[in-house]
């Protein structure tokens, strides 16, 4: 990956010749792009126009459908579910990070057969659908909600970050390692000493940005009727009381949602431009583990989201 | 193990509608993925803007919230369509803010200094995109592409809790006749493993073919 490609698009405005695409325009080329910008512009207005006029049209402002959210209930309602969301991150997020570093250390052990098992479990959690895992513990094993919810987002982004662990390790400077080795140090010793410390904060990024994965997926409780803010919002949207205010709870609900996650994805870009700049780990870089498995990744930055 | 021999057209049946959908979903994401890399480095401001837009609120939206919104939410709104096809919607939709971004790092990827000398040797910006700059953007992200769709069929799992027909809904259907859950899972699970195989075989063939070596 070139350095290019790490920097932000703010960074890197395509119209000023620093992509391969293009020159820096000349005054004639300027005026055709103005007139494209007002007639994309254009466009885009209304598109927007058109689906407000469809808001409007079918009904999705009238005070009916909107007066729930005045109700004191239903707002604790709501922020019951928000909490419930946030509780299944917090666990899901502590698990997986223990996990993590527990199939990280097998996957790095000197015994073959622990090493062996841990590439196994990684590999097979990265490969299943979430989902699977999440339904397999609450329909086959018939655990509750909430805990085949952690469960399942544990075991998978556990194995992510397993990888990510390992990858971090393994990209610290081989001269760390037997510097550490000659000064007679065990190999816990030099593991916690020396190669974690560095590793962590070269993984830190892709780290934080695992967790916005999980963030995401704790919605998935919704489908276990886990009693998350999704399902707070299912509650109110098929009120009958209230006219079924389907599109109302979608336009409270998402960005609520949006905004947690991009919060937490600017953090991780925000902590990433923090260490490309910190000399201490300038020779460190993390590739992130994939999330598709069983093949390498490439070309995307270590802060990107995942799917 | 009598589960699978037992309801094979079951098992079919979902393995199939799985199968469609992450078809169905993949061609949509690249297309509307090659659409919004397109505008994320187009000259004109407000696309850009749209595309940014497009991949900033779509990555950051849980796909639960997303199929929520399009399965249950659209018919409200006059829009009544088929759920395989809301689904094809929702997925594609999403997965293509990823298609995007990996496909912006790819032009990224190329050094600018080929689109220059594109340009000094006088090829037009068609030219220079057709011939020089697209070709090598191309090489460096088949690998994310490939992660990218097989997250895709990992996630059109979600659709079968919406009730469109695919792989993991064809657990609901057998625990009903009394079939043994947990096999019913394996061989679900070994359903899964065989798409996501497939997927990663392809890729791993194209990138054979026509990968960067790094």
């Amino acid at each position: 990956m070139t350095a290019t490609a790490h920097r932000s698009p703010a960074h890197r405005p395509a119209a000023h010749g620093s992509t391969a695409l293009y020159d820096v325009p000349g005054p004639r080329t300027r005026r055709r792009h103005r007139m494209y910008g007002v007639v994309s512009t254009a466009l885009i207005l209304a598109l927007i126009g058109w689906i407000l006029y469809l808001l409007f049209d079918t009904g999705q402002f009238t005070y009916t459908k909107w007066m729930p959210f005045e109700y004191k209930g239903i707002q604790e309602l709501l922020l019951r579910g928000l909490g419930n969301t946030l509780k299944a991150f917090a666990l899901a997020a502590v698990f997986s990070l223990a996990l993590g570093g527990v199939l990280a250390t097998g996957r790095l052990s000197d015994h073959r057969p622990v090493r062996w098992i841990s590439t196994l479990v990684v590999e097979f959690f990265r490969a299943m659908p979430v989902l699977v895992m999440i339904f397999f513990i609450f329909v086959a094993l018939k655990v509750q909600p909430l805990p085949a919810l952690v469960a399942g987002l544990t075991l998978y982004n556990g194995s992510v970050l397993a990888e990510v662990f390992r990858s971090g390790v393994d990209s610290v400077d081989r001269g760390q390692r037997e510097a550490a080795f000659a000064l007679g140090m065990r190999k816990t010793q030099v593991m916690s000493h020396v190669l974690v410390p560095q590793a962590v904060r070269a993984m830190l990024p892709a780290i934080i940005s695992q967790l916005v994965v999980a963030l995401k997926d704790t919605s998935l409780g919704y489908l276990i009727t886990y009693e998350e803010f999704l399902h707070a919002g299912k509650l109110i949207a098929s009120n009958l009381d209230y006219d079924l205010p389907f599109i109302p709870v979608v336009m409270v609900i998402s960005p609520i949602y949006i905004g947690m996650c991009m919060l937490l994805s600017w953090f991780a870009q925000r902590v990433s431009r923090w260490e490309r700049r910190s000399p201490k780990t300038e020779a460190v870089k993390v590739a992130p583990a994939e999330p598709g498995t069983l093949l390498p990744g490439g070309g995307r930055s270590p802060t990107a989201p995942r799917p | 193990m009598n589960v699978l021999t037992d309801n094979f057209s079951t098992f079919a049946e979902g393995f199939l509608g799985t199968v469609e959908l992450t078809v169905y979903a993949s061609v949509l994401a690249l297309v509307l993925g090659f659409l919004m890399a397109s505008f994320r480095v187009a000259p004109v401001a407000s696309l850009r803007a749209l595309g940014t837009a497009w991949v900033t609120v779509l990555r950051n939206t849980p796909l639960t919230l997303l199929f929520f919104a399009v399965l249950l939410g659209l018919p409200r709104f006059g829009l009544v369509l088929p759920f395989q096809v809301f689904a094809v919607l929702a997925l594609g939709c999403y997965t293509s803010a990823f298609i995007c971004e990996a496909l912006r790092a790819g032009i990224n990827t190329v050094p600018r200094e080929q689109g220059e000398a594109a340009r000094s040797l006088g090829m037009t910006f068609r030219q220079t995109l057709s011939l020089v700059v697209l070709p090598q953007a191309f090489r460096s992200v088949i690998p994310p592409i490939g992660s990218t769709l097989i997250a895709l069929a990992k996630n059109s799992a979600i659709a079968g809790a919406f009730s469109v027909t695919e792989l993991l809904g064809t657990y609901k259907t057998l625990s009903e006749l009394g079939y043994n859950i947990v096999w019913t899972f394996v061989w679900i699970a070994v359903g899964y493993l065989i798409i996501t195989l497939a997927i990663s075989a392809v890729f791993n063939v194209l990138e054979k073919r026509w990968g960067v070596a790094r």
